[in-house]
Parts: structure tokens; sequence; C-alpha cells
């Protein structure tokens, strides 16, 4: 067992640890900050995996921009006394039993198949690629993206303002 | 044994299902977007696992990419929609937005 399978094991438990609390935890406010902790794992496992561009701008969109909404929606729409906000759970037991079960047979079909394994050595900084593809191949994806983001805080602010 | 590519898989299997049960079992609705943010990194993780196993060069991180775009912009909406439920209704319990139903 070497160092990334022992980083990998630390990241992986974070971040299934901290899902976990996120969709059992009674304060909304707290599943909020659990979150935090699953998108730094899931950072971390984009870095295990090559991807340090992408590890970096889900920082930065995820933990900056995503949850602050998330708790700013929490804010807003609880009549905030304290810092119990407090929402219950709903067909806890048939929710399990079917997520395990879709759980169990997706792991199962999915560890049975044989995937054609190519490792490519580690890459480098990826960044240059990336910015290459987007100008490149991914040149009208990525322009209708910006115009998709335009449209949407546009509609965004002006649903939220009426 | 050696970290590979179902090690990835599992992981983003289970974050799958995490969030699926999010969506299903909790009444808030702001939860539930938390549940659907816990969905597409899920399918990020496959699409950097796959990219990084498979051969595929840059192209599943460019499209990774743009899952978290996506994500934001839906992200910006849906609490826009929410914040809209809120005024009408008072509640963001899911379950208690009830109108249409009979």
């Amino acid at each position: 067992m070497n160092i990334y399978d022992i980083i990998f094991y630390l990241f992986a438990a974070i971040t299934i640890l901290s899902a976990f609390f996120v969709v059992t935890t009674r304060n909304i406010v707290y599943s909020a900050y659990y979150l935090l902790f699953t998108f730094f794992g899931v950072a971390g496992i984009y870095v295990l995996l090559g991807a340090d561009f992408i590890a970096i701008v889900q920082l930065i969109v995820y933990v900056g921009g995503i949850l602050i909404l998330l708790l700013f929606g929490v804010m807003l729409t609880n009549k905030i006394t304290n810092v119990e906000i407090r929402s219950g759970s709903i067909q806890i037991v048939p929710a399990a039993v079917g997520v395990a079960l879709f759980a169990g047979i997706v792991m199962a079909s999915m560890l049975n198949t044989k995937w054609k394994n190519i490792e490519t050595a580690m890459p480098s900084a990826t960044t240059q690629g990336i910015g290459l593809l987007l100008i490149q191949q991914y040149a009208v994806v990525f322009e209708l993206l910006g115009i998709l983001l335009l449209v949407a805080l546009i509609g965004a602010a002006s649903m939220a303002r009426k | 044994m050696q970290v590979g590519l179902n090690h990835f898989l599992v992981i983003s299997t289970a974050l799958f299902s995490l969030g699926i049960f999010g969506i299903v079992t909790r009444r808030n609705a702001v939860m539930v977007l938390m549940g659907i943010e816990l969905i597409l990194n899920s399918a990020n993780i496959n699409f950097i696992a796959f990219a990084r196993f498979g051969n595929f060069g840059l192209q599943g991180q460019v499209m990774a990419l743009f899952v978290i775009i996506l994500a934001a912009a839906e992200a910006a909406i849906a609490l826009a929609i929410v914040l809209n439920i809120y005024k009408t209704f008072s509640t963001v319990n899911v379950d208690e937005i009830d109108t249409l139903k009979d």
C-alpha cells in the first residue's frame, strides 16, 4: 500500500462520510457545512486523478459559489431565531431499501465488467490542454455556456426580485 | 489492492446513491438541491476517472468543467424558484406544496 492509496482512502472516507451526514443530519445548516467537506474530498479525488485545473475550479465554484448560494437559500427561507434550523425526513425506510438495492446492483454490474483499462501516464499540468480544447474543439459549446450563464443569471435575478 | 478505476467508480456510485437518498427523503427544498449537487459531483468523478483510465486525454475533464458550469447555473435558478415558493406558500417543504394535487 503506497502513499497514493493511503491518500485515496483518506479522501474517499472524507467524501462518503460527510455526504452521509449531509443527507442524514436534521439541522440544515450543519448539512451545508458537511457539504463543504464533501466538495473538498471530491476536489482531492480530482487531484488524485490528475485533474488539477478541475480540482481548483471545483473549489472556487462549488465551495465559493454554490455552497454560499445554498446557505443564503437556507437563511432566506427560514424564520431564523437561532441556529437550530431543523427539517424532517420522510419515507426513510423505503428510500434506504431502494437506494441500497440500486447501489448494490450498480456496483455488482460495475465490478463484474471487464473495463478496457488503459492506464495512461499521470498527466502533468492540464490547464494548457483544457484551454486549447475550449477554444478549438469545444469553442461553440464554450460560447453557448457563456450565454447560458448570462441567461440563468438574468432569469434568477428577475425571478427572485419579483 | 492497487487503487484503480473500480475504486473511483465505487466512490461515485456511493455519492450518487446518497444524493438520491437525500432527494427522496428530505422535506426541505434546499436539501433536495444539496442532493442534486451530490449527484452532479458523482457524475463528474465518473467523467474524470474514465478520462484518466480510458485514454481519452482531456476530453473527460472538459466535460466535467461543463457539468460544473451547468451546476452553477442550476443552483442560481433553483434558489430563485425556492425563494418564490417561500414567498407564495411561506414554506419550502416540498411535501406541503401540493396545490395541484386533487
